[in-house]
C-alpha cells in the first residue's frame, strides 16, 4: 500500500462525485434545494481539501519517484491499468485544485442564483476531473480525465455565462477537443510501440527519433491549445469573458496548467530528442506570446479580457521555462504555474467582486474605488504586484528562475522574455490606476460596499499564499527539486545515448 | 444433420408463429400481451444462445461460434429494447396491432440467421427475412402518408440492394464454384490468384451490404426513411439491423474473402471515410432530430468500418465493441426522442427540446450523456468504441484513416453539443407530457450502460476478443 495507508488519491478524486450524488438527491422547493446544494458542495470540497493536506504532510520530497501509488487491473489483456500516483511535479497541482474549488464555491455563493443545484454539481464533477488528471499514471486514465473536464466546463460557461456564452462555450469545447483527439492518436501510437499505457513504462521507453517528431506534434496540438500558446489562444479571452467568475477562476487557476503539465509529464520526458529539436520553435511562440499578448492586454477595455491576455503572456513564460530543460528553467516554470494559479485566480475574483456590485466589467465604468473599498484596494494591489512580479510576492520567483534558465540557453531569449515583465507592469498598473485610483465620479460607485466577510474569507487564503510563496519559495520548490533534477538527468542521458548511436552508425 | 445448432432460431421462429396465432384468436386487442410474449421469447432465446455450443449444422449452411453468439445476444438486446420503446407510442398513435411485435420478432430471426450464416444462400435468406419484415414495419402507420412513403422507398431501394447482393453471389458462385464459406476460404487463398469475376462479385456483395448498414454512397434512403417511419421503428431500424448487416460484412470479408484483403481493403477505407465525412457534415444543418440521428448513424457506421478496414482480429474486436456501445446509446437516445410529446402529440424538432434542463432535468441529463457519448467524450461508452477502433487502425499504420476519423469526430461533436446547448442554454419551451415508465426504463438502462461502461469494459472486451478470433482466425 502507499504512504497514506489507504487509497488517498482515489478518495480525493471521487469524493466530489459523492457530494454530487447527494446534491442530486436533494428534494424540496427551489430555495431549499439551492441552500442545501451550496452547503453540500462547500463541505464536500472542504473535506477534500482537508484530506489533500495529507499529501502536503506525508509527501517525501527527497524522492523523485511516484508516491501514494495505487494500481488496480482494469483491462489487463490490453495493458490498461487504473493507476494513480503523484510525484514532485504533480503533487502541488492536486493541492492547488483542492484549494481553489472551495474558494470558487464560496465566491459563487451569491452571484449564482439560477439553477444552483446544477452549478454545484457541475463544479464537483469538474473537481473530480481535475484531481484525477493530475494523479493519473496511466495514459488512458489521464486522457479520460483530461477530456472529461470539457463536459462540466462547457456547461458552466454555457449555462451561467454572459451574453455571448454560447459562442464561447462552443469555441472552448471544439478547440480543445480538436487538440485532444490528435493526442489520442499519439497515445495509440505509443501504446502500439510500448505495449502498455502505463506512464512510468512510457517514460522509460525509447521511441524512434523520427516517430518522436510526429508524436511531439500531436501532443503539441493538444497541450498548446490548452496552455494556450499563441496563436491558438483565441478561445481563452472569449471563454474567460463569458464564463461566470468561478468558471474563470478555475479556468485560469487550474485548467491552463493542464497543458503545461502535459508538456512536463509527456512531451519532455517521453520525447527527449523531439523536445530538444522543437525547443527553438516553442521559444519563438513563447516570446511572441509574451510580447504580443502583453501589448494586446494593454489595449483592452474589459477587465476580464485584460487579465485573460495577461494569462496567455504568463503561460508563455511557463512554456519557455519548460523547454529550456535545465533545473532553473523547469523549476521556474513550475513555480510560475503555481503562482499564476493563485494570482490570476485571485485577480479574476477581484473582478468578480466589483462585477457582482455594478454588473459591468468595463474599466472605464470604474475609478476611485480606493475611497470606498480600502480593503478591496489593498487585496487588489497585492495581486497586481504579484502579477507584475514584485520581489516578495509569488510572481517574482517563477519569472526570475525562468529567465535565469533562459539565459543559460540564449541571451536574446532571456532579453526578449524579460520584456514581458516590463510590459506586464505597464498593463497591470494601468489597469489598477484606472479602476482603483482617480476621482470617484459615478453615483452608484459612491455607495459601493467594501468586501463582505464572505469575500474576505475567500481572499485571505490567497493573500497568505501569495506572500508565503514570495517570502519562502523553498517551502514549495522543495517538493519538485528531486523530480526536476531527475528529469534533467533523464534528458541528458537520452540525448547522449542518441548521439552515441549516431556515432556508431557513422 | 446437426439441427440442434439452430435451436435458438427454431424456438424463436416457433414462438413468433404461436404469437401470431394467439393474436388472431385473441378476443380483444392483443397488442400488449403479444409484445410481452415477444419480449419473453427474446429472453428465452438469449438464454439458449448463451448455452449453445460451437457447431456447424445443416450440411455446412449454419454455424454457431463465439462471433455469432456475441452478435445474436446484441441483436436480441436491441430487439427487446426496441419492443419496449414501441409500447407507449403504438397506443398513442393508434398502431396497437399485434402484428407489430411479431414482425420485429421475425426480422430478428432473420438477423440471427445472418449472424450464423455459413453459406451465401443462408446469408441471403437471412437478409431477406430481415428486410421484408422491416419494409412492412416502416409502413406500419398505414394511414400516415409519410410512413407509407418511407416503407415504399425503403422497399424499392432495398430490393435494388438485394438484387446487387444476389448478383454478387451468383458471380462468386460462377467463378469459384462454391457458395460455402469454408470452401470459398480454401479456394481463394491469395489475392493475386483471384479472378476478376470473384473481385467484382465481392464488390457487389459489399455494395449490397453497405446499403443495409447505410454507408456512403448507399445511404440515400436513410434520412427519409428514418424521418418517415414511425419512431419506434426508426429506433429498431437504427440498431439491430445495423448490427446484423455489419456482422455479416465482417464475417464475409474476414472469413471466405480474408485472403482478398488487398482487393477489398481500399474499398472499405473509402466507404468508411466517405461515411464519416458525410455523417458529420450533413448532420450540421438538420432541424429534425430523427433526420439528425439518421446522419449520425451513417457516421457511426463509418467509424465501425474503420475497424473492419484494419483487417485484423484487433479491428474486428473494435467493431464489436463499437456496435455494443452504439446499440445502447442509440436506443437510449430514441427513448428520449419518443418521450418528446406535447399534449399527446409527438414532436420531433430539435428546437422542441429547448430548455429541457429546466422542465425535466432527468431526461436532459440522460440525453446529454448520450450526446456526449456519441461525440466520443470519455468516460462514456462512445469513447471506448472509438478508442478500440482507432487502436486497430493505428496498429496497422493506417494514419490517414485515423487522422480523418478523429477530425470528423470533432466536426460531429459540434452537432451533438448543439443539442446539449438547446437543452441546457436556451430558454425553456413548454414542458413535455409525463414520460411513460417504459421509455424511462429504456433511457435509464441505456444511460447506465453508457455511463458505467468503463466499469465492465474488461468482460465486454474479453468476449469481443474471443468472438473476433473466429474472424481472420
Amino acid at each position: 500500500m502507499n504512504a497514506a495507508g489507504f487509497p488517498l488519491l482515489s478518495l480525493l478524486t471521487f469524493l466530489p462525485l459523492v457530494g454530487g450524488a447527494i446534491i442530486l438527491s436533494v428534494r424540496g422547493d427551489d430555495a431549499v434545494v439551492a441552500t442545501n446544494a451550496r452547503y453540500t458542495a462547500l463541505w464536500t470540497s472542504l473535506i477534500v481539501f482537508a484530506l489533500s493536506l495529507l499529501l502536503w504532510v506525508r509527501f517525501d520530497a527527497s524522492s523523485a519517484g511516484f508516491q501514494f501509488v495505487e494500481s488496480v487491473n482494469w483491462l489487463p489483456s490490453i495493458g490498461i491499468t487504473y493507476k494513480m500516483g503523484v510525484d514532485g511535479i504533480s503533487v502541488l497541482f492536486v493541492l492547488l485544485s483542492t484549494a481553489l474549488t472551495p474558494l470558487c464555491i464560496l465566491a459563487s455563493w451569491e452571484s449564482i442564483q439560477t439553477r444552483v443545484r446544477e452549478f454545484m454539481l457541475a463544479f464537483l464533477v469538474l473537481e473530480t476531473m481535475m484531481i484525477g488528471m493530475f494523479c493519473a499514471l496511466d495514459f488512458v486514465v489521464f486522457y479520460i480525465f483530461f477530456e472529461g473536464v470539457l463536459i462540466p466546463m462547457y456547461l458552466i460557461i454555457g449555462v451561467w455565462g454572459g451574453p455571448r456564452r454560447v459562442y464561447a462555450a462552443f469555441k472552448f469545447f471544439l478547440y480543445t477537443l480538436a487538440g485532444s483527439v490528435l493526442m489520442l492518436l499519439a497515445l495509440l501510437a505509443m501504446w502500439s510501440v510500448a505495449g502498455s499505457t502505463d506512464i512510468t513504462v512510457l517514460m522509460k521507453t525509447q521511441f524512434p527519433v523520427a516517430m518522436q517528431t510526429w508524436l511531439f506534434l500531436a501532443f503539441f496540438a493538444s497541450f498548446a491549445v490548452k496552455v494556450p500558446m499563441w496563436p491558438v489562444h483565441t478561445w481563452l479571452p472569449d471563454a474567460h469573458v463569458e464564463a461566470p467568475t468561478a468558471g474563470s477562476v478555475i479556468l485560469a487557476g487550474v485548467l491552463l496548467k493542464m497543458g503545461a503539465y502535459g508538456f512536463l509529464r509527456f512531451s519532455v520526458p517521453m520525447l527527449p530528442n523531439a523536445s530538444a529539436s522543437f525547443a527553438p520553435f516553442i521559444f519563438t511562440l513563447s516570446v511572441v506570446a509574451v510580447i504580443y499578448t502583453s501589448l494586446v492586454a494593454l489595449a483592452q477595455t474589459d477587465m476580464k479580457k485584460l487579465i485573460a491576455y495577461s494569462s496567455v503572456a504568463h503561460m508563455g513564460v511557463v512554456t519557455m521555462g519548460i523547454f529550456t530543460i535545465n533545473a532553473q528553467g523547469l523549476s521556474g516554470a513550475l513555480f510560475q504555474m503555481l503562482s499564476h494559479g493563485v494570482v490570476s485566480a485571485a485577480l479574476f475574483l477581484c473582478v468578480g467582486v466589483v462585477y457582482d456590485r455594478i454588473h459591468s466589467r468595463e474599466i472605464a465604468r470604474y475609478g476611485g474605488l480606493a475611497d470606498r473599498m480600502p480593503a478591496y484596494a489593498l487585496a487588489f494591489m497585492l495581486f497586481t504586484m504579484a502579477s507584475v512580479g514584485l520581489p516578495g510576492t509569488a510572481g517574482f520567483v517563477g519569472e526570475f528562475l525562468v529567465l535565469v534558465g533562459a539565459f543559460k540557453v540564449n541571451f536574446w531569449l532571456a532579453a526578449l522574455g524579460s520584456s514581458g515583465m516590463i510590459l506586464g507592469a505597464c498593463y497591470m498598473l494601468y489597469l489598477y490606476r484606472r479602476v482603483v485610483f482617480g476621482k470617484l465620479t459615478r453615483d452608484d460607485l459612491k455607495s459601493i460596499l467594501d468586501l463582505s466577510p464572505r469575500e474576505i474569507a475567500v481572499f485571505a487564503p490567497l493573500v497568505i499564499l501569495t506572500l508565503w510563496m514570495g517570502i519562502a519559495p523553498t517551502h514549495f520548490s522543495g517538493f519538485w527539486e528531486a523530480s526536476v533534477a531527475a528529469m534533467v538527468d533523464h534528458q541528458h542521458a537520452a540525448l547522449a545515448s542518441t548521439t552515441q548511436l549516431a556515432g556508431i552508425v557513422k | 444433420m446437426n439441427w440442434i445448432s439452430a435451436l435458438p432460431e427454431l424456438v424463436l421462429a416457433c414462438a413468433g408463429m404461436a404469437i401470431l396465432v394467439f393474436g388472431v384468436l385473441a378476443p380483444k386487442n392483443a397488442f400488449r400481451l403479444a409484445s410481452m410474449f415477444t419480449i419473453a421469447a427474446f429472453l428465452i432465446t438469449a438464454m439458449l444462445v448463451m448455452g449453445a455450443t460451437p457447431s456447424l449444422g445443416y450440411s455446412g449452411l449454419f454455424s454457431t461460434d463465439a462471433f455469432s453468439q456475441f452478435i445474436k445476444l446484441l441483436i436480441l438486446a436491441a430487439a427487446t429494447l426496441g419492443v419496449i420503446v414501441s409500447l407507449d407510442y403504438s397506443e398513442h398513435e393508434n398502431m396497437q396491432r399485434f402484428e407489430f411485435p411479431v414482425l420485429i420478432l421475425l426480422s430478428t430471426v432473420g438477423m440471427m440467421l445472418m449472424a450464423s450464416a455459413a453459406n451465401l444462400m443462408s446469408l441471403y435468406l437471412g437478409v431477406e427475412l430481415m428486410s421484408l419484415s422491416i419494409y412492412v414495419l416502416a409502413a406500419f402507420a398505414r394511414d400516415n402518408l409519410r410512413s407509407a412513403e418511407a416503407g415504399l422507398k425503403y422497399f424499392v431501394l432495398g430490393a435494388l440492394a438485394s438484387g446487387l447482393l444476389l448478383y454478387g453471389i451468383s458471380l462468386i458462385y460462377g467463378f469459384s464454384g462454391s457458395m460455402n464459406f469454408a470452401d470459398l476460404s480454401a479456394e481463394l487463398t491469395s489475392a493475386s490468384q483471384a479472378s476478376t469475376g470473384v473481385t467484382i462479385g465481392v464488390v457487389f456483395i459489399v455494395a449490397g451490404l453497405a446499403f443495409k448498414v447505410s454507408a456512403v454512397p448507399f445511404h440515400m434512403w436513410t434520412p427519409d426513411v428514418y424521418e418517415g417511419a414511425p419512431t419506434p421503428v426508426t429506433a429498431f431500424m437504427g440498431t439491430a439491423p445495423k448490427v446484423a448487416a455489419m456482422a455479416l460484412l465482417v464475417r464475409l470479408l474476414g472469413g471466405p474473402f480474408a485472403h482478398l484483403l488487398a482487393q477489398w481493403q481500399q474499398l472499405i477505407v473509402l466507404v468508411a471515410i466517405a461515411s464519416m465525412l458525410l455523417g458529420s457534415l450533413a448532420a450540421i444543418g438538420q432541424k429534425n432530430i430523427k433526420r439528425l440521428m439518421a446522419y449520425s448513424s451513417i457516421g457511426h457506421m463509418g467509424y465501425a468500418l474503420v475497424g473492419l478496414a484494419a483487417g485484423t482480429p484487433l479491428g474486428v474486436k473494435g467493431v464489436l465493441i463499437y456496435l455494443v456501445t452504439y446499440v445502447f446509446m442509440n436506443v437510449g437516445t430514441f427513448a428520449c426522442i419518443l418521450a418528446m410529446r406535447r399534449r399527446g402529440r409527438a414532436v420531433e424538432g430539435i428546437a422542441d427540446l429547448a430548455g429541457l434542463a429546466k422542465t425535466d432535468l432527468g431526461m436532459a441529463l440522460w440525453l446529454a450523456i448520450f450526446m456526449f457519448s456519441m461525440a466520443g467524450i470519455p468516460p462514456f461508452s462512445g469513447f471506448w468504441g472509438k478508442l478500440f477502433i482507432f487502436q486497430a487502425a493505428v496498429n496497422q499504420g493506417m494514419w490517414a484513416l485515423a487522422v480523418i476519423g478523429v477530425l470528423t469526430s470533432v466536426i460531429g461533436a459540434y452537432y451533438y453539443i448543439r443539442i446539449i446547448k438547446v437543452m441546457f442554454f436556451d430558454d425553456a419551451a413548454e414542458a413535455f407530457d409525463a414520460r411513460p415508465a417504459s421509455l424511462s426504463f429504456v433511457a435509464v438502462a441505456g444511460g447506465l450502460f453508457t455511463t458505467g461502461f468503463f466499469l465492465f469494459a474488461a468482460p465486454v472486451e474479453a468476449a469481443a476478443l474471443a468472438a473476433a478470433k473466429v474472424i481472420f482466425g
